[in-house]
């Protein structure tokens, strides 16, 4: 009896491993520096996974190489949607060492973490063109969302035609406007949320579910 | 490009057809680019960049910018005509959807003071 159970528990699992659960899909969360692609990595990580993916800052270029978490398993009305996040550093097209100067940093560390900021936004780049199967593109609702570079990675994401789900974080705060958002970027749903406090993270879910799953 | 002269004399700007990138490479495009712009120069493409040639122009930035020298680019479009629909049928026919006027400056020498569907305003500084 024993064996058989065993046997039929192996196979099941056997079964399962190879139809059911379908290689993760590996999500790249983007964005400006600053907006709260960290903060928010960290709540969905530690929601589903218990632990942490890297530090947040309010220094910018804090998360300087891709991050990742692997097999972050959210599960929605039953349902079981696995992904891998890849936290990124925030996309610009300058970097200027002397930046970090105003944030108490010698010279040498100010070069070297800008070097690093350089290396992890082209290594963000190349991830976009070759690695990635989604996008969450996070914006701080309470700053301009109309950028150039916000404009243009929107445009380099929707040329790849990956599935994007954009994310209007910093909703506690009172200058936040998520109709802003809508506006400026009107093909693509827009949710709103706080990373730091989180709010409406039940929407967000749902949204990573359907979109990603 | 044109011969260079004393950049203390003013700056320089370039002005690109479209018809002249149409026969580049997209690695060769962002060379060029990137040269003007490290000579300090402003360079001003008639027809913009595709998103793949755009994703690569800032990858190609970031492993070029160093300390005291070089501080990456400023880039200015026309934001894209945001009819969903016009860009999908663009794409079935194989056209990019952003031929749009482009600026592209040295980083610590262009501001930009304005911008809008219909306008760009920049600020250049010699050098
Ligand atoms: N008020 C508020 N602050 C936030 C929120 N999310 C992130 N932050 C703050 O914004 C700053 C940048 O966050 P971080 O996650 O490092 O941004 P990243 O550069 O996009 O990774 C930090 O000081 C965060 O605490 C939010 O929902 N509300
Ligand atoms: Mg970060």
């Amino acid at each position: 009896m024993g064996l058989l159970t065993n046997l039929k528990d192996s196979i099941s699992r056997a079964a399962s491993t190879l139809f059911s659960e379908e290689d993760p899909k590996r999500i790249g969360i983007y964005g400006p520096p600053n907006a709260g692609k960290t903060t928010l990595a960290n709540r969905i990580a530690r929601d589903w996974t218990g632990d942490a993916v890297g530090p947040e800052s309010h220094v910018p270029h804090e998360t300087r190489r891709a991050r990742r978490k692997e097999n972050v398993e959210i599960e929605r009305d039953g349902k079981k949607v696995t992904i891998d996040i890849v936290d990124t550093p925030g996309v610009t097209t300058k970097v200027d060492y002397t930046e970090f100067l105003e944030h108490d940093m010698e010279k040498d560390d100010a070069v070297r973490r800008s070097r690093e900021a350089t290396e992890g936004v082209a290594e963000a780049m190349h991830w976009l063109r070759e690695d990635v199967d989604g996008v969450i593109y996070v914006l701080d609702s309470a700053t301009d969302p109309f950028t150039q570079v916000n404009t243009m990675l929107i445009g380099i994401i929707e040329s790849q035609d990956l599935p994007v789900l954009i994310l209007a974080n910093k909703i506690d705060l009172e200058e936040s406007s998520v109709q802003r958002i809508r506006n400026a970027y009107p093909q693509h749903e827009t949710i709103p949320l706080s990373a730091l406090e989180g709010d409406n993270m039940d929407e967000v879910y749902d949204k990573i579910a359907e979109y990603f799953g | 490009m044109a011969e260079v002269k004393d950049p203390d004399d003013g700056v320089q700007i370039d002005l690109i057809s479209g018809e002249r990138m149409d026969g580049l490479a997209s690695m060769e495009k962002i060379r060029m680019i990137l040269d003007g712009v490290r000579d300090g120069n402003i360079v001003i493409l008639e027809e913009g960049l595709s998103p793949d040639e755009e994703s690569r122009l800032i990858e190609v930035t970031m492993t070029e910018i160093s300390p005291d020298e070089f501080n990456g680019i400023e880039i200015e479009t026309y934001p894209k005509s945001q009819t969903a629909d016009a860009s999908i049928l663009d794409r079935l026919m194989g056209k990019q959807s952003t031929q749009k006027l482009t600026v592209i400056g040295p980083a610590n020498q262009i501001e930009t003071l304005h911008k809008d569907e219909t306008l760009i305003s920049a600020l250049v500084s010699r050098k």
